[in-house]
């Protein structure tokens, strides 16, 4: 007798509805995590006292609705604030903005404007397409079963669906990057950078790169799974991750937080259970890990316990990442040349054209800090004051590009990069810095401290084609089994990666319910 | 008399491959020539007395042996004799060998690292499994995935079938590689950074992408698949520089009664009634054929000698979005001597081979970081050759001629055209870089000629100066090249055709895009085929 | 690095300078990158003196790998098929390894030195695999190909020959043994081991001392009639004897470059050195499916209806072709015609009677030759002296 059918590693947003779609189908689960708070990347923490911020995501845009239904999330409180607009910051004040499929502002032209809308309909009907995937394990191609043959065959049809022309396109550009697709379709500098923003977010990437148009993609199945855009969570990202605690419970799963996972007991030739840093023991039918496929396969089973083959494939795994994040807790609402107070509160970016993305990209590659930045900004108490203390606010920013590790070291480059940031946000905001109460900088190797996150990569390993969809996290351990009997993944590792989006924690439950591993 | 069967506008290796299997099926053919020359960009001249350049294109093994054979390009002179060797010289003095002998290379590659040089057969099987994949559809012309004609689905059911075979775990490692980046895929393999970097080199050769960019594992594939004599991989010379297979090319063309004419600047494709006409020069004269196949690239088709009104609105479109970089230059150099490199001897048999001194994949990725920024590579990649260490015909006994291929150089200079002292500083770099691994090398330079894409394509009418006439990524490759919907050589316009390198299977001194057409041309008039099937490779 | 004409050279063994002066024939080869002798004096001649008195092969080019540390046992017990805790200190085991799919890359000996001290001896370089493998565990390992050489020292009167040369009580020794000895001040170790069927040592030790032993084997050796043997000998016997060849009888799955080319354990007949009771090692669960699916392939030993060797021949079952010929001989002491084979299932179960289409050349003329074989169980070449302990004298 086991103690739990199955036992989860990680109280992420995967994690946890993965423990909610097997409770609620009767399975006895357990969710443990080392962080005392659930949610994982859906987190919360109050940096410096009164300011609660979204330490790691901060924007809900490809969250599945499906679940939300499934898990009467609303019910256990998730509540999201409107759609925001994004509105790229321009130096003159003039700033573009994005809502929905128009686009105005900053001298954008209507061929642009009509361009945009064509864009926007064409990624729609992209994005339909990888939904269907998406909502389904990925298909073996050659080792088929009939339920592969299905989700081919439903995919199949959707393509048929495509005028051919737009077949076509999608053949073509599919494994492309964003840069030439902006060219191909904008002339407006901003416009391109803006939306190319969206391809390369929590990446190690630059729009030049090949595959970006697949993580922009990516993004932008949100609005099939039910999303209106992107939005903000009531009270923090900390809220969903509570959320979905709360229904995991509600649905009697077991949730043990603040103790870790040290180890993945693998006894004979199977895995058994999990060993906790405090010594204990759990036993379960199946272990099933929310953790990147990194930590899972050689930090918490150990590459002494698989074939070597396996090991070799973990090592290959790639989880880079230029992503970090700046938070800020200011003593007033800060002024941007050019928003109203009411703009504060939509989707604030800086990017101010592809190239010079490109340009603040290149020094990462060398272990160098950049002399110029994308930020992602949020100012989640214009639309949640509760966030931070009356008449107080919270800026938090999405960072890139950030190397992992630089060659002058943390130490002495996380005050610069920290002032530098500042200063560029300056530009923007004259008269940000001298409202700054407390800061912190968080850094791609802070995350991976933190969250557990290898290589401080959001998505749990990089989301370029050859790690996507029926590759993903490698061959050998796809459709969310492994090659280790007992162990299953079913975090952002897994198909089809990550973002706040919930499928493979979704996906996962099912099939191992499919399965009958349990 | 102006009239033909067929015009082929330009006389590079693909317009005469193409000439000489529609003249040997019966056509009347006249090929046309902007330049008082034949080649294109595969051409020997006579820049400076005694010294052969081969000033575009300077090595062969693309080219492909069934074409060889089938138009008994031997017999019209042709001579492609192989070389082995190659090195990249580093930094610390110290250089990495390219030995053809295996043995010989184990050890060199052990001499920099055990477990790499280990690692090397299993990097060559599966690099090998790959190129076993492409070669079959080099001499075939690639179906369309969105057709339903019968011939589109067999073929497709074909490529699939060969995919299928290969299981799951080889087919998605298949998928990988196809987009991956070189410096990854390396990185699966080896450890040791100078190993790394002089594989990769193939990897970004005439590519407008860095060696961390994914997709430039196919770009590595494409210097793989070739062969000299059934040496999957190897490169040879063609004796006399690379003119010789232009001109056995045009032997064989006139051969079956084709007609070559040079000094004819196309100005345009006449079209009558939604029907290729002829063309029409620049000086007024018009030569009448129905049938009219572009050598030019897909850019210059379309856009230069295509009236606008006689195509669709996609396909300006398509043209005007066609990838087409400039991202490389050339120097072809006299010497009055050897240089010695990094104290090797200079009677080592590496020296005859490609010699590069880019010894990490980070140089490589800055000299990138450069392109990206609009300028020439500071430290660049070079793909250097001897050819007179091969070929006696270069230059005269004792003397050499070098041939250096430059990575990168944007097709315009931070946004404006080139100017005579951006080309100056393009060469100062490339002179500097040798000259740092080889101190008597300034000194035995007798004449340089200076390519950067501004020349490139004003001589040889490459758009951008790019080499493959068009970009191999995926979204220009196989039925996406040049364009989704017109990969199958024919262009909107009826008995217009396109068989330049900008067509599958791309570019390198293949011939196979002039075979292809050719073979589909014949189809439509309902001629028997002249093309050769591919060897088979198993 | 600038002398052209020796950086090009093949390299030669610290025993050259001997192996040299006796190679009457002076008939080379490559192997592994060695200049290393095809054949002495005469190739029969050199086979009957491993069969009747002492031969003696340079095995320098084989590939050796120190493997130590705390997990070196855990380590092999991963890598390798059989089970690794079986095998004693101071004992050697043969053994096989595979990948992740449970194909074979390469076979070869585990010389266990000591609790925690394993030497791999195989016939493949390995340094990347076995660098793949030490992941997660905590060893060292150590290439040790060029500080160890090598020479096997087979036939009736090895043992003598070892024992007058001083490893005393070497017929104590049983088979898979290994025996430490001093020779001119440096370790000289000797395993009860060898590619022949018969009695026979492989002697090791460090490079200085090869051409010191060479002579002294040499000048003990003679009054038993001692002799050099290449490589052409050597394949005689192992095929007599029933010993496997990477690249002759499997391809090393690593190399393997077309689909379906490489092959199981169960597939060369070694299903014996696989054992499931072990929880991991490479190939484990393939191997395992494979056990319940069947296998594609089956190896078998064929005796050859007359005289002609079968090389390279098809293998027919009636008129279907079921199969190919990897390795074949004529065997002069058994007196049979021996091919191995690789017979498609669910051909070549012992018993099965097959047909083997040979060819072979006369004064240039071709004859095509259907051979009636049958399938055997078993090496024919079978020496009751290889596993008798206190070894026979001669």
């Amino acid at each position: 007798m086991t103690d739990y059918d199955a036992v989860i590693i990680g109280a992420g947003h995967n994690g946890l509805i993965c423990a909610s779609y097997l409770a609620k189908a009767g399975k006895h689960v357990m969710v443990i995590d080392g962080r005392t708070e659930p949610g994982g990347c859906a987190s919360s923490r109050e940096f410096t006292p009164g300011f609660n911020v979204s330490d790691c995501a901060q924007w809900l845009s490809q969250f599945d609705q499906s679940i939300v239904k499934d898990l009467d999330l609303k019910g256990a409180g998730l509540s999201l604030g409107k759609a925001k607009a994004t509105i790229s910051l321009q130096p003159d004040a003039d700033h573009l903005i994005l809502d929905g499929d128009q686009v105005s502002g900053a001298g954008v032209d209507p061929v642009d404007q009509a361009a945009y809308r064509d864009f926007r309909e064409m990624v729609r009907s992209f994005a339909k397409l990888m939904t269907t995937l998406y909502r389904n394990r990925p298909p073996k191609l050659v080792e088929q079963n009939w339920t592969d043959r299905f989700t081919l065959m439903k995919l199949g049809l959707k393509l048929k669906m495509l005028s051919r022309e737009r077949l076509r396109d999608l053949m073509r550009v599919v494994m492309i990057n964003i840069y030439d697709v902006m060219n191909e379709h904008f002339s407006h500098p901003a416009l391109k950078s803006t939306i190319a923003l969206d391809a390369v977010t929590g990446t190690n990437m630059g729009p030049r790169s090949p595959n970006t148009v697949y993580s922009y993609l990516h993004r932008a199945t949100g609005e099939h799974l039910g999303q209106t855009g992107t939005t903000q969570v009531i009270g923090g990202m900390g809220a969903l991750g509570k959320a979905l605690a709360t229904t995991a419970e509600k649905h009697g799963a077991t949730l043990k937080l603040g103790t870790a996972v040290s180890a993945i007991d693998k006894t004979g030739d199977r895995v058994t259970g999990v060993t906790l840093a405090s010594g204990e023991t759990v036993s379960a039918k199946i272990v099933i890990s929310n953790a990147d496929p990194t930590t899972t396969f050689r930090d918490l089973l150990g590459y002494h316990q698989m074939e070597a083959g396996m090991a070799k494939r973990t090592e290959h795994y790639r989880s880079r990442s230029g992503t970090a994040k700046l938070h800020l807790a200011l003593s007033a609402l800060p002024t941007f040349t050019g928003l109203t107070e009411a703009q504060l509160s939509e989707r604030l970016v800086i990017t101010p054209s592809m190239d010079s993305m490109e340009t603040a990209l290149n020094p990462m590659k060398y272990r160098e800090l950049s002399s110029g930045h994308i930020f992602d900004i949020s100012i989640p108490t214009v639309e949640d004051p509760g966030l931070a203390p009356v008449g107080e606010h919270m800026l938090t920013a999405i960072v890139h590009y950030v190397p992992f590790a630089p060659d002058i070291g943390w130490e002495a480059g996380k005050p610069r990069l920290l002032n530098q940031l500042l200063e560029e946000l300056e530009a923007y905001a004259p008269g940000i810095g001298a409202l700054v109460k407390a800061s912190e900088l968080v850094v791609p190797s802070d995350f991976e401290a933190s969250h557990g996150m290898t290589g401080g990569n959001w998505h749990h390993g990089e989301l370029s084609i050859d790690q996507a969809l029926m590759m993903r996290p490698f061959p050998g351990s796809t459709q969310y089994a492994t090659a280790v009997d007992g162990l299953y993944l079913c975090g952002a590792g897994a198909h089809p990666g990550g973002s706040i989006q919930g499928l493979p924690g979704r996906n996962a439950a099912k099939e191992i319910l499919k399965r009958g591993a349990l | 008399m102006n009239q033909y069967d067929a015009i082929v506008i330009g006389a590079g290796h693909n317009g005469l491959t193409n000439g000489a299997y529609l003249a040997k099926a019966g056509l009347k053919v006249a090929v046309l020539e902007r330049n008082p020359y034949i080649g294109g960009a595969t051409v020997s001249r006579e820049l400076h007395k005694g010294w052969w350049y081969s000033n575009c294109s300077y090595v062969s093994s693309l080219l492909r042996p069934e074409i060889t054979r089938d138009l008994e390009l031997p017999r019209h002179g042709l001579q492609v004799v192989s070389f082995g060797g190659g090195a990249t010289f580093m930094r610390n003095g110290d250089h990495f060998g390219n030995y053809s002998d295996h043995d010989r290379h184990y050890r060199e590659m052990a001499r920099h690292s055990k477990r790499d040089a280990n690692a090397y057969d299993r990097y060559a099987a599966d690099t090998s499994l790959q190129t076993k994949l492409i070669r079959p559809y080099l001499m075939r012309t690639p179906p369309d995935p969105t057709s339903m004609k019968p011939r589109d689905l067999r073929d497709l059911l074909e490529f699939a079938r060969s995919f299928m075979g290969l299981g799951e775990e080889k087919l998605l490692d298949t998928i990988k590689f196809w987009t991956a980046s070189v410096g990854d895929y390396l990185h699966e393999y080896f450890e040791t950074d100078v190993i790394k970097a002089h594989m990769a080199g193939s990897g970004i050769i005439g590519t407008a992408l860095g060696v961390y960019s994914p997709g430039t594992a196919y770009v590595l594939l494409h210097h793989y698949m070739g062969d000299v004599d059934g040496n999957v991989g190897a490169w040879g010379f063609a004796r006399g520089g690379m003119g010789a297979i232009a001109d056995s090319l045009s032997k064989a063309f006139q051969s079956y009664g084709g007609e070559i004419i040079c000094d004819a600047n196309v100005d345009e494709i006449i079209v009558k009634n939604g029907k290729a006409a002829g063309v029409a020069l620049k000086d007024g004269t018009e030569y009448k054929a129905p049938i009219v196949v572009s050598n030019l690239d897909p850019k210059r088709t379309f856009l230069d000698i295509t009236n606008p009104a006689d195509l669709p609105k996609d396909v300006l479109k398509k043209a005007r979005n066609f990838k087409i970089r400039g991202s490389s230059g050339k120097l072809n150099i006299a010497l009055d001597g050897l240089p010695v490199f990094n104290g090797l001897d200079p009677r080592n048999r590496l020296m005859a081979g490609d010699l590069h001194f880019s010894d990490s994949l980070e140089r490589q990725e800055r000299a990138y970081d450069d392109w990206k920024a609009g300028t020439w590579s500071k430290d660049p990649y070079l793909d250097m050759m001897i050819p007179s260490l091969t070929d006696p015909t270069m230059a005269p006994p004792g003397k050499h001629m070098m041939s250096v291929f430059v990575q990168y150089a944007p097709p315009k200079v931070e946004g404006r055209e080139w100017t005579d002292e951006d080309k100056d500083g393009f060469e100062k770099s490339v002179i500097d870089q040798i000259s740092n691994y080889s101190p008597n090398f300034r000194d035995l330079i007798l004449h340089c000629e200076t390519r950067t894409p501004r020349e490139i394509e004003a001589e040889v009418g490459l758009t951008e100066g790019n080499i493959f006439m068009g970009e191999l990524t995926f979204d220009q490759l196989l039925f996406n090249r040049p364009f989704p919907g017109y990969a199958q050589y024919r262009s909107p316009i009826k008995g217009m055709y396109m068989c330049s390198s900008g067509t599958h299977p791309g570019g390198g001194v293949m011939a196979a895009p002039g075979a292809n057409a050719a073979r589909e041309i014949l189809a439509d008039l309902k001629k028997s085929n002249t093309v050769p099937g591919g060897y088979a490779d198993d | 690095m600038s002398d052209v004409s020796r950086d090009t050279m093949l390299l030669t063994t610290p025993f050259h300078s001997r192996v040299e002066a006796m190679c009457d024939l002076n008939d080379w080869g490559n192997w592994m990158g060695y200049t290393t002798p095809n054949a002495y004096f005469d190739v029969e001649l050199e086979y009957f003196a491993l069969r009747s008195t002492t031969g003696v092969f340079d095995l320098s080019p084989m590939n050796k790998y120190r493997v130590t540390g705390p997990d070196a046992q855990r380590y092999l017990d991963r890598l390798i098929t059989r089970d690794v805790s079986k095998i004693g200190v101071n004992r050697v085991g043969y053994a096989i390894w595979c990948d992740d799919n449970g194909q074979v890359m390469d076979d070869g000996t585990i010389f266990r030195l000591g609790e925690q001290d394993y030497r791999i001896c195989s016939y493949q370089r390995a340094d990347d695999w076995l660098a793949w493998n030490k992941l997660g565990f905590d060893v060292t390992i150590e290439n040790e190909s060029e500080a160890v050489v090598g020479l096997a020292v087979q036939g009736p009167t090895s043992c003598t020959v070892l024992t007058l040369l001083g490893c005393h009580d070497l017929n104590q020794l049983k088979p898979f043994g290994i025996a430490h000895y001093t020779f001119e001040g440096q370790p000289l170790m000797v395993s009860r081991t060898g590619f022949t069927g018969d009695l026979g040592y492989e002697v090791w030790i460090p490079p200085e001392s090869a051409e010191t032993l060479w002579d002294q084997l040499f000048q003990v050796g003679h009054d038993y009639l001692i002799k050099p043997i290449g490589s052409y000998a050597l394949e005689l016997a192992r095929i007599e004897a029933g010993f496997l060849q990477a690249n002759v009888d499997f391809m090393p799955a690593e190399e393997v470059v077309r689909v379906g080319r490489t092959r199981s354990p169960f597939e060369l007949g070694l299903s014996w050195l696989v054992d499931f009771s072990k929880p991991l090692f490479n190939g484990r669960s393939a191997l395992l499916k494979e056990q319940a699916n069947g296998s594609r392939y089956r190896f078998a030993m064929l005796d050859v209806e007359g005289n002609k060797p079968a090389e390279h021949s098809f293998i027919l079952k009636g008129d279907k072709q079921v199969g190919t010929v990897t390795s074949a001989a004529w065997c002069p002491t058994a007196k049979a015609n021996i091919a191995y084979a690789q017979i498609e299932m669910p051909y070549g179960a012992a018993g099965d009677e097959l047909v083997a289409e040979i060819y072979y050349q006369r004064e240039l003329h071709w004859t095509r030759l259907l051979a009636p074989c049958k399938v055997i169980d078993a090496p024919i070449f079978k020496s009751p002296k290889r596993w008798q302990t206190p070894a026979p004298p001669h």
